[in-house]
């Protein structure tokens, strides 16, 4: 008898080993496990056993029970496994293929450098204000000591709407209207259209700039050099030269421009800085006592320094644009650059 | 201004390069922006003697000379008439070249040996005479190189004056200010008049009407000139300073000018009527024609030089043609004048003849330089026409030109402005090296008198500047300034603005910049109508182009023109924006009204990728752009009214945005018409909002409510409406029953078609009840429900679809 549960064990591991389905591992079960099974067969046989072997045969009944549940499960698993893998191999996609929804837009690159220059004299305190782009001739060029037939009106040739309504040249009667408004201390930092016409390579007749402007008791033309050097440096780097070199504009004395070691050449001479290894990037000043008189100011107690600087210019050697007027052009394609 | 450094150097020893020189000028004040180097445009050209001239046996036309460069003799077989034995030449030795690359060989002329090529000015470049060979000054010696015995060649420097320097506007002024930079001594020119027994007040006169506007005039009498050309050295300063020879005369007020910066006029006495001068204001209707040969009308009160008679020259700007100096003449009267800056200003503008002189009188001349400059002049005509000055000079100065002197200088005043100590010695030697006048009136005191050219000079913190641009602004210290806290206000728009910008940024749009103006043909390709406030433009009096005339009333036809470009570029996917103002006009005299406005445009595929979707846009995606903007600004009570929208857009998709009563704007399809004339064949989505309004409406409060812990339960319901009912005319109705407990409704399905009839749609609303306090039950919630579809029905005619 105890041949025969050998025997058992023997065919059914075979049997389970040609089991590759679900169903033919299942029925491998059925056939020596199940209820009617063979192996089930033999235990309840067991009273036709001689005394003395019974206890063997109990045990080798229940081992080979044990071994060949144990056989099963594992066969089975091994089957789902590989059927779950299966299937997931079905389900593979192509990754490479572009994602799906929307791209996001881009911000104009003047723009970009607008926020920039904001947010870094935000952290200086400045607060930004606005002014019509439409403009009295008195706020564009009078109260800031420009006359009419003076020959300072040359710096800005003017778009006229009448005689005295101009289109504002620069943002600096922003300056005048503030100033008559306010009280000092003033920190103000206007950003707007500006217009002039001028149409080239390097001039369009509508272009932004930025205006700056601090009125306290005891400001100097060393702290505006000290703004203007923290501004620069934030902008440009940290490794930025400068220089502050002497000018002339009506509504500032002392006047300055403030150049940069040229970023393209590193002051070596190039296309870009016409061989002179600098690159004007804005012009500043003290406010001209006859501007503060102006606005009601007393020169003997307050000082304060101006300045005002192009976006196009910045962002042209920011980017390396060689052409200002691709600013204005709207193609999708330049945009989606920045 | 063009700087001549040989030149210059007539005036100073100058021991700088001229890189180191331009670096010092730049850095005060006096930006150069190039420097050119001037070169000769030949080689082998060397100074040589004619020995002999002959016939030439076989040709008419041309000579045999004998030529010699001190050491040898050269045959030169020559063309021009000009020569004789005696004559100093310029010869072209064989292996010289000669301007355009011409080489120079031996040759043989009609059976003559030819050892060389004698030279005219225009042959060499050095002028423009081509009538006979250059005669050369007899004292050169033989056999130099041409370019070292006449000194060609030349650096000059570009320096871009600043309309407060006229006083650099010529080469004695920038002579000075290198003085001040190098505390080198200026050598100004040696002066000398001989005056002939004639006394100029016999011949002629000077009266002046209008003193206002011409406070001195100066004149000298030049008799028996002889018209012909300057000599090299004096063209080849011309030239450098980027003016064309003309004649000995007309190139010595040049001349003068340059050197002096005080503009000059040469008249041909015998063209003065009466032989004397007025100085008068022009009267209504005046016509001269000037000495470019341009007739003109001229404006009231221009300034003219009259004689007695007719206008012979419009004061300060031009000469007439009808007195010029021509080849025959034989007396100059000369002119040196001050006139009034803005006058000259306001005539040189509205005349459109912005000239070198005009240019001078009226940044403002030096009052004191005036008969300095007109003796140097006569001097000058003297000596190269050989003529004789008469004797005295005319001096008409009715009123006085007042120079600002004693200007207090507070010593303490300067280092708190520029924010450092500056020592009283440097402070005064500065102001001394200007050539100012100092003097100190108790501690840190001083009054300051500056030379009569400075006429930028009236203040204290004229002086100040004076002081920081020499003493260097690259040695006063940065520093920061003392914060005194305050608060400004802030413009909420522009954080609104920004805010937009980023959703926008994330809804795939990107930002562009139109210019502000535009054609006014843009109302015209959108229809306005003829009352519409957008075809009040802003008119601009001198646009660049027609396409730039009149400030933009919308931005709708600058989004379109960029579409179009773009399409142009095979760009067919466009999502873009513009945040910027637009321009109505008031009354003449006031103001326009200035709106910002955001706009944005939308054509194309609903996405880029081309695998996947291929649908086109619609309304709903511009809509939804918008809605998702409302959403995030927390203002949900937008509407959108198609009854109205605006003419060029598409009238059944389109509509009006508002809130309440008040209208923010527009959306909807770009009319098919206007594409058609705008010639853009695609379909495109546009809209425009008035962000001030729309800030108005942003309430930034916000009250937490509480959330329920209960689950909701829906209800579906599908009406039948006419098919022009619009969505949310039903979600309205449904809404108006205030009813507690439903929480949201919402559409799921829009359905047309099978199963229904004609003229209707089915909408299927959802409806979610929930109680903040407990689970709903089936009963409450369908005795709710029931209510609010009866009312619903009943109030819209609606039926329920089975």
């Amino acid at each position: 008898m105890i041949a025969d549960i050998q025997q058992l064990e023997k065919a059914a591991l075979a049997e389970l080993e040609n089991a590759r389905a679900e169903d033919s591992i299942l029925a491998v079960r059925t056939k020596y496990l199940g209820r009617k099974g063979l192996l089930t067969g033999l235990l309840r046989n067991i009273s036709q056993v001689p005394i003395d072997e019974k206890p063997l045969f109990g045990k080798r009944c229940n081992e080979v029970k044990e071994i060949l549940e144990t056989k099963i499960d594992e066969a089975l698993q091994l089957q789902t496994q590989g059927e779950k893998e299966e299937s997931l191999a079905r389900e593979k996609i192509d990754v490479t293929l572009p994602g799906r929804g929307i791209r996001s837009g881009r911000i104009h690159p003047v723009i970009q450098i607008r926020r920039e220059i904001c947010d870094i004299f935000a952290s200086f305190g400045f607060s930004v204000v606005e002014g019509p782009e439409v403009e009295l001739d008195y706020y564009n060029f009078e109260a800031l000591n420009i006359p009419k037939d003076h020959p300072a009106r040359d710096m800005q040739d003017t778009f006229y709407i009448e005689d005295n309504i101009v289109l504002r040249t620069h943002t600096s009667p922003v300056q005048v209207r503030i100033m008559e408004k306010v009280k000092p201390p003033v920190r103000i930092l206007c950003p707007g259209r500006v217009y002039r016409p001028d149409s080239d390579v390097s001039h369009t007749p509508m272009f932004h700039q930025i205006e700056g402007l601090l009125v306290d008791k005891g400001v100097s033309f060393a702290d505006l050099k000290g703004i203007l050097t923290a501004f620069l440096k934030k902008v440009f780097g940290d490794d930025t030269t400068l220089r502050f070199r002497p000018s002339f504009f009506p509504f500032t004395e002392p006047s300055a421009e403030v150049d940069i070691r040229c970023v393209i050449c590193q002051g070596k001479g190039c296309r870009v800085c016409g061989q002179s290894g600098w690159l004007e990037i804005l012009g500043s000043g003290m406010v001209d006592p006859a501007v503060f008189q102006n606005v009601g100011y007393d020169a003997e107690v307050y000082s304060g320094f101006a300045f005002g600087l192009g976006l196009e210019r910045i962002a042209m050697l920011k980017y390396g644009i060689t052409d200002i007027r691709l600013l204005f052009e709207n193609d999708i394609r330049f945009l989606k650059q920045f | 201004m063009l700087v001549s450094l040989k030149w210059l150097k007539d005036y100073i020893d100058l021991e700088l390069t001229a890189p180191q020189l331009a670096d010092r000028l730049t850095m005060t004040g006096l930006e150069v922006d190039e420097i050119k180097t001037i070169a000769h445009k030949f080689s082998g050209v060397v100074v040589a003697k004619i020995l002999s001239v002959r016939k030439h046996p076989g040709a008419e036309k041309l000579s045999l000379c004998d030529v010699t460069d001190g050491s040898q003799t050269y045959p030169v077989v020559c063309g021009a008439k000009n020569i004789k034995a005696g004559d100093v030449v310029p010869l072209a030795k064989i292996g010289a070249v000669i301007p355009g690359g011409y080489t120079i060989k031996a040759t043989v002329l009609r059976g003559e040996k030819s050892d060389g090529m004698l030279c005219s000015e225009a042959e060499l470049e050095i002028g423009d005479d081509t009538s006979g060979i250059m005669q050369l000054p007899t004292g050169l010696t033989l056999g130099t190189p041409l370019e070292s015995a006449l000194n060609l060649g030349d650096t000059v420097l570009d320096v871009s004056i600043t309309p407060n320097r006229s006083d650099c506007l010529s080469m004695i002024g920038m002579a000075r200010e290198v003085a001040a930079l190098t505390g080198k001594k200026i050598k100004m020119p040696v002066i000398k008049i001989k005056e002939s027994t004639e006394d100029i007040s016999s011949l002629s006169s000077v009266s002046i009407v209008d003193a206002d506007l011409c406070p001195r005039y100066s004149a000298r009498m030049i008799k028996n000139v002889k018209i012909g050309d300057s000599p090299v050295w004096m063209k080849t300063r011309l030239e450098a300073a980027g003016l064309r020879a003309i004649n000995n005369v007309v190139d010595v007020t040049n001349f003068v000018m340059l050197e002096m910066g005080q503009p000059l006029h040469a008249f041909d006495f015998r063209f003065l009527a009466e032989g004397r001068i007025v100085v008068r204001k022009s009267k209504v209707g005046e016509e001269f024609i000037s000495l470019d040969e341009k007739s003109r009308i001229l404006p009231e009160n221009t300034l003219l030089i009259c004689d007695g008679k007719k206008p012979v020259a419009i004061g300060g700007i031009m000469g007439g043609l009808n007195s010029e100096v021509k080849e025959d003449t034989d007396t100059i009267f000369l002119e040196s004048a001050y006139f009034s800056p803005s006058s000259i200003r306001r005539s040189s503008r509205r005349l459109a003849m912005p000239t070198d002189a005009a240019f001078r009188f009226e940044r403002g001349i030096d009052p004191e330089g005036v008969i300095r400059a007109l003796n140097r002049a006569a001097q000058l005509i003297a000596e190269l026409s050989g003529g004789s000055i008469c004797k005295n000079q005319l001096d008409e100065y009715p009123q006085k030109i007042t120079a600002v002197a004693n200007i207090p200088l507070r010593l303490d005043r300067i280092c708190e402005m520029i924010g450092t100590p500056i020592a009283a010695k440097d402070v005064v030697r500065i102001l001394k090296s200007l050539g100012m006048t100092v003097r100190q009136e108790g501690k840190g005191k001083y009054l300051v008198t500056p030379p009569t050219f400075r006429v930028d000079i009236e203040r204290e913190i004229d002086l100040i500047e004076e002081v920081v641009r020499l003493y260097g602004y690259d040695r006063v210290p940065t520093t920061l300034p003392a914060v005194s806290v305050t608060e400004m206000a802030v413009i909420p728009r522009l954080d609104l603005e920004e805010r937009i910008r980023q959703l926008l940024i994330g809804s795939g749009y990107s930002e562009i910049i139109n210019y502000s103006f535009t054609s006014p043909a843009s109302v015209g390709y959108l229809c306005l109508p003829s009352d519409d406030e957008r075809r009040n433009f802003v008119v601009i009096k001198n646009p660049l182009t027609e396409e730039q005339a009149v400030m933009r009333t919308t931005m709708a036809y600058g989004l379109l023109e960029t579409l179009k470009k773009n399409i142009n570029n095979a760009s067919s996917n466009l999502k873009i924006f513009e945040m910027g103002r637009i321009f109505l006009a008031r009354k003449s005299g006031d103001l326009p009204e200035e709106k910002n406005i955001l706009a944005g445009l939308l054509t194309g595929k609903v996405s880029e990728d081309l695998w996947g979707s291929k649908v086109n846009v619609d309304f709903y995606d511009l809509k939804g752009c918008l809605e998702n903007i409302f959403y995030d600004l927390k203002l949900d009570d937008c509407r959108y009214c198609a009854e109205i929208s605006e003419q060029f857009l598409h009238p059944g998709q389109s509509c009006g945005l508002y809130f309440n009563e008040t209208r923010i704007g527009y959306l909807g399809q770009v009319h098919p018409e206007v594409m058609q004339k705008m010639d853009i064949k695609t379909t495109a989505y546009l809209f425009e909002i008035n962000i001030d309004i729309l800030e108005k409406q942003i309430n930034r409060r916000i009250t937490y409510r509480e959330i329920s812990k209960f689950p909701a339960v829906t209800r579906d319901v599908a009406f039948v409406i006419p098919f022009s009912m619009e969505a949310k005319k039903m979600l309205e109705i449904v809404l108006s029953q205030r009813e507690d407990l439903l929480e949201n409704v919402v559409i799921f399905d829009i359905y047309v078609g099978k199963g229904l009839n004609e003229g209707v749609k089915s909408l299927g609303v959802r409806f979610s009840y929930r109680a903040i306090n407990r689970t709903l039950t089936d009963t409450e919630i369908n005795s709710i429900h029931d209510k609010i579809v009866r009312n619903t029905v009943q109030l819209t005619g609606a039926k329920i679809r089975a």
